[in-house]
């Protein structure tokens, strides 16, 4: 169950010729939840607020459903940043999925250190579905810290 | 020693015994393996010397049983030797299976280890700040040490593994189990298969009661005295059961002891460490908002988290040479 097996089956944004256009190739994963964090997305997009094109969006039926496996696989194949987005606590459409999300993200930030992976290339954060301006101000927030975390130990 | 009698070996790579005292504790069925087979190659047991097996034929020996991490270069040769002259050869135990307690030295590069084992540990006087070199010149001649692999491997890193008995060491019962399907000559499962385990958790064997409720926070161990016949998991204790292969009759749970996952990821397809840590965040309750704020859920959950002091000690106790970031560089030491 990879996670590039995923973006190919959702939509994604193009980030092939990123490079010839920022000179920069971080690769950020973000996974969001088909409730809310997608539909933000979504209106960010139909603001037109700025997202950065390093995202590669992978849309999820819920943040509970992003296994930590997913998470280190990422990492393993490549990605500068894994960025997790959930609904508020209280608003999840499956009752507790973003808490459990929520549960492994706590851990997952403590382990992914430990595994050798900068936590700053990890982020969980909630985005509602109205939060066009969130979206856009953490995918870019996360986008410019991976950014700045210079090297990519994790490409092959 | 008879010719006609298939043969059977048993090495010790990167590993602490267990594995073959957990073959002497077949007791006496170790007569029926004497029966069934030439047991030739032990270096515990036997003084069968390295250079008897090299003069083998290939494949001459039927089965052999292979414990320990890789650690060293000579771990890599002798795994590579067996390999050729075996048929069957079976990853045993959880150091061969996924890399072990001796895995657990990959969370820091070689040099740290080396470091920390010969000039920094508290116990250690070594003025000359001397580290034992894979070639050393005296004045006779040259001596070798095997030199250490970059990181610890999993045997199956480093050679094709027919088949995997994990364990902590493995059950007796599995090994007799094991070893008597081989004798009768029946047909041996597909390769790949994990033996000598079961395919569900080791919950599904634990005695202890499910009550169906979630801990409230999980314990470190020194923090509370289990309550007897109650699912460790649900009282709180960080017991990898739901995330762990079964095999072993919930021999620690059943002993008040927190599984600590020796038997191997239940879901073969996921990152070892992180489907325990998924179980294990299943496991308490995050509670309900009730109007408090974000802020007040998070410090509420990471306190009920706290519990796991070490996520990766936990998560990857035997099993860190099979995470999948295991090839990675580090890029931030701890």
């Amino acid at each position: 169950m990879s996670c590039q097996s995923y973006s190919t089956t959702h939509p994604t944004i193009p980030t092939n010729n990123v490079d010839a256009i920022a000179g920069v190739a971080v690769k950020v994963v973000a996974f969001l939840c088909n409730w809310c964090s997608y539909a933000g997305a979504d209106k960010a997009g139909a603001n037109q607020l700025p997202v950065p094109a390093e995202l590669t969006a992978i849309r999820v039926m819920c943040s509970g459903r992003v296994e930590p496996t997913m998470i280190l696989e990422c990492f393993q194949k490549g990605a500068d940043g894994v960025l997790v987005l959930a609904c508020h606590p209280g608003d999840c459409h499956y009752k507790e999925g973003n808490l459990r999300a929520y549960c492994r993200a706590e851990l997952l930030e403590c382990l992914v250190p430990q595994l050798g992976v900068d936590p700053r290339r990890f982020r969980f954060d909630y985005v509602s579905a109205a939060e066009a301006d969130r979206f856009s101000q953490i995918t870019n927030e996360f986008v410019d810290q991976v950014r700045a975390l210079a090297v990519r130990p994790f490409k092959n | 020693m008879s010719a006609s009698k298939p043969k059977l070996a048993m090495y010790w790579a990167a590993s602490c015994g267990g594995c073959e005292i957990a073959l002497a504790n077949i007791d006496e069925v170790l007569l029926e393996v004497d029966h069934h087979f030439d047991f030739m190659f032990c270096p515990c047991l036997l003084d069968t010397k390295t250079k008897d097996i090299e003069a083998l034929p290939d494949g001459d020996i039927f089965l052999t049983l292979f414990n320990g991490a890789l650690r060293t270069e000579e771990n890599k040769e002798m795994a590579e030797l067996l390999r050729r002259k075996s048929k069957v050869f079976v990853a045993f135990g959880a150091c061969a299976a996924t890399g072990g307690i001796p895995a657990l030295a990959n969370q820091h590069g070689l040099q740290h280890l080396l470091d920390t084992v010969f000039l920094n540990a508290p116990s250690v006087e070594n003025a000359a700040r001397l580290i034992p070199q894979p070639i050393c010149h005296v004045t006779d001649g040259e001596l070798a040490l095997p030199a250490f692999l970059p990181r610890v491997l999993a045997v199956h890193e480093a050679v094709s593994v027919d088949y995997t008995m994990p364990g902590c060491p493995p059950e007796p019962e599995q090994i007799i189990a094991v070893i008597r399907h081989v004798a009768s000559g029946a047909p041996l499962p597909p390769l790949g298969t994990w033996l000598g385990c079961s395919s569900r958790a080791v919950c599904s064997e634990c005695p202890r009661e499910k009550r169906g409720v979630l801990a409230a926070r999980l314990l470190r161990p020194y923090e509370g005295i289990p309550e007897t016949g109650w699912c460790l998991v649900e009282q709180g204790f960080a017991c990898l059961g739901p995330a762990t292969r079964g095999g072993c009759h919930a021999l620690c749970p059943t002993a008040n002891m927190p599984c600590t996952g020796c038997y191997g990821a239940l879901d073969a397809t996921a990152d070892p460490g992180a489907s325990a840590l998924t179980a294990l965040a299943a496991a308490v309750d995050p509670g309900k908002l009730a109007g408090k704020g974000e802020e007040d859920l998070h410090r509420r959950i990471k306190h009920a988290l706290s519990g796991v002091a070490d996520p990766l000690g936990t998560f990857y106790r035997y099993s860190l040479a099979a995470t999948v970031l295991a090839e990675r560089k580090p890029e931030v030491e701890q």
